[in-house]
């Protein structure tokens, strides 16, 4: 399966990537031999087979409702590139048009 | 209702789990702590932090998609839904995909009022997914930054998507309410709108008559309605704006993205905000952190019975057991289950179904409303009240001396044969209201004229008399004893 171009575009925006024109072309290359490469799987005759919702053979994995301590508010904003007394500050985000 | 358009509603409602801990940590879910104060590693999204799955909330959930008849499947997976958005720190938010907990319920709904016929609202789904964090900007402040508080991220939530099985934003109200009182007698949230416990998002558009056949208009989705009025609001104002643009630009479904709307609720209109991504850009793929979880068909039946009487039941049976109309028994048991269960004790406790339903309906309820009390909170206990109505219906007092004595019963906190001692009401005996009437006959030979003449609603001028002079009379047996006086030739 061949990634296009645009495919690429799309998918650094999605993930707010800035990619210049090379680095697009770049990647749109090795995208696409990582995906040919995935590909080779269609091979295998998966008619028979369950989808596998999870790589362990493991489930209902669950804790008790219980509350433990939380980080102190100094910890937890410490590596905050920007910040006031209480909150993480960034960019204002607009939401509406 | 001869508008030429079919109106089409779907909601999406968000409900925060009443648990103590977050769905996959162990900070608490607390509301109104101070910002950044309840957050871990795992919640805010440290590299190299692992969830584990609250065993409660799920537990919840799966309680509520019983409720709602929903299919429960056996098997059912964590699935990862990207975007980014600051006050989301993973830049991902678990969810459920493609395998649901739960999915193919309803939700009956009908108006005792009678502005719909009774009918189901189909579930499409009902899964858990963690909330977001907060974000807040000082519109005063003008460009500065928007503080950032997580002690929301991670929170539980359950959303129940509906089929747009709604035909008016009346619809949509009711489904809320019933959704919401099935929630409270269920006890898995607390649906509190104001702190965000309850959150609802609709999808509405027409399908209008034309003679070239039916045409849908596009799709909105309107977000931002902090009240199930406002929803009401928002809908029937979305109904009247799509008409006009259509009548205007013809626009059809599909002619147009996806529009997602904004309720404002200063100008009583619904604005745009930024369009909706295509569901495909979440690119959801399945969680590694969290294995699958499976359900037994034990699990599902041990829930099922625990469910205890919900709202639709318990309605039919006041109706029935109390010889209530369905109006009665819909507010009753809109009230809350402690209300009906003292409503049920009033009516054991009195025998009259109807008398308690109205006594709880016009004094009870405007008690709690005006002194912002719980049923549990209420001052007379339902056996002492229905010692007082057992003293109505047997004519002992009045319906308003009844009342006074009630409102001292709440003043005072004493039983109703202590009040009414202590307030001098005697019950007049019957021959001593006899002599009244004939007194008051004696001295108003008018009124005796306009009763004799077939005007029997003259003696009422008799009944007010009677009360100045004996505040504990029976109106009713006075009103009886004059008009038989009168009859026999007084």
């Amino acid at each position: 399966m061949a990634i296009s171009r645009e495919q690429i575009e799309k998918v650094s925006l999605l993930g707010r990537l800035l990619l210049s024109e090379e680095e697009l072309d770049k990647m749109t290359g090795q995208l696409g031999r990582i995906l040919g490469y995935v590909d080779l799987l269609a091979e295998v005759d998966t008619e028979q087979v369950e989808p596998m919702a999870h790589a362990l053979d493991v489930s209902d994995v669950f804790r008790d409702d219980e509350v433990r301590p939380s980080l102190d508010r100094e910890q937890a904003l410490a590596s905050a590139p920007n910040r006031d007394d209480e909150c993480y500050l960034v960019p204002a985000v607009l939401g509406e048009l | 209702m001869s508008e030429p358009y079919t109106i089409i509603i779907g909601l999406e409602v968000h409900v925060q789990l009443d648990t103590r801990s977050k769905m996959f940590c162990g900070c608490s879910t607390a509301f109104g702590a101070p910002p950044n104060t309840q957050t871990c590693p795992v919640c805010i999204g440290m590299p190299g932090a692992l969830p584990v799955m609250n065993r409660r909330a799920f537990e919840l959930a799966l309680k509520t998609a019983v409720a709602l008849n929903c299919e429960i499947p056996r098997f059912t997976k964590w699935d990862r839904k990207n975007y980014y958005y600051p006050d989301l720190p993973k830049g991902y938010q678990i969810s459920q995909f493609d395998l649901p907990l739960s999915q193919d319920g309803y939700l009956p709904i009908s108006d005792p009022k009678g502005r719909f016929e009774p009918k189901r609202i189909g579930i499409i789904r009902a899964h858990l997914e963690e909330d977001a964090g907060k974000s807040m900007h000082d519109e005063a402040a003008g460009v500065a930054d928007s503080r950032i508080d997580l002690n929301r991220c991670g929170t539980p939530l359950l959303e129940i998507v509906s089929q747009p099985d709604m035909r008016s934003p009346a619809e949509a109200k009711a489904y809320l309410t019933e959704l919401k009182l099935l929630l409270n007698y269920l006890g898995v949230s607390d649906c509190n709108m104001q702190e965000g416990s309850l959150r609802v998002d609709a999808n509405i558009n027409l399908h209008i008559d034309t003679p070239e056949g039916t045409v849908a208009t596009p799709i909105v989705e309107v977000k931002n309605m902090n009240s199930f009025r406002a929803v009401e609001r928002a809908l029937e104002c979305e109904v009247r704006r799509q008409y006009e643009l259509w009548q205007q630009t013809g626009q059809k479904l599909g002619d147009v993205p996806k529009q997602t709307r904004g309720w404002d609720e200063a100008s009583q209109t619904t604005r745009p905000q930024r369009s909706k991504e295509e569901s495909s850009d979440y690119r959801y793929f399945p969680e590694p952190d969290l294995v699958p979880v499976t359900t037994t068909e034990e699990q599902v039946e041990r829930i099922r019975r625990s469910l205890g009487e919900l709202p639709a039941a318990l309605r039919s049976r006041l109706q029935e057991s109390y010889g209530i109309t369905p109006y009665d028994a819909d507010v009753l048991v809109n009230q809350g289950r402690n209300l009906v269960d003292y409503y049920i004790e009033l009516a054991e406790g009195c025998g009259d179904g109807k008398l308690a339903s109205n006594w709880v309906q016009q004094d009870v309820l405007r008690t709690l409303g005006e002194q912002q009390i719980e049923i549990a909170e209420f001052p007379a206990p339902a056996t002492a009240l229905a010692r007082l109505l057992d003293m109505v219906r047997a004519g002992k007092i009045t319906t308003s001396r009844g009342r006074e004595v009630l409102a001292e019963m709440i003043t005072s906190g004493k039983s109703a044969e202590e009040v009414i001692k202590d307030m001098g009401i005697e019950q007049v005996d019957d021959s001593a209201l006899q002599d009244l009437c004939r007194e008051l006959i004696e001295a108003s030979p008018k009124v005796v004229a306009q009763v004799k003449q077939g005007r029997q609603k003259a003696v009422g001028a008799l009944i007010g008399q009677a009360k100045k002079k004996n505040p504990n009379v029976n109106p009713a047996r006075v009103r009886e004893i004059c008009l038989e006086l009168i009859g026999n030739g007084h």
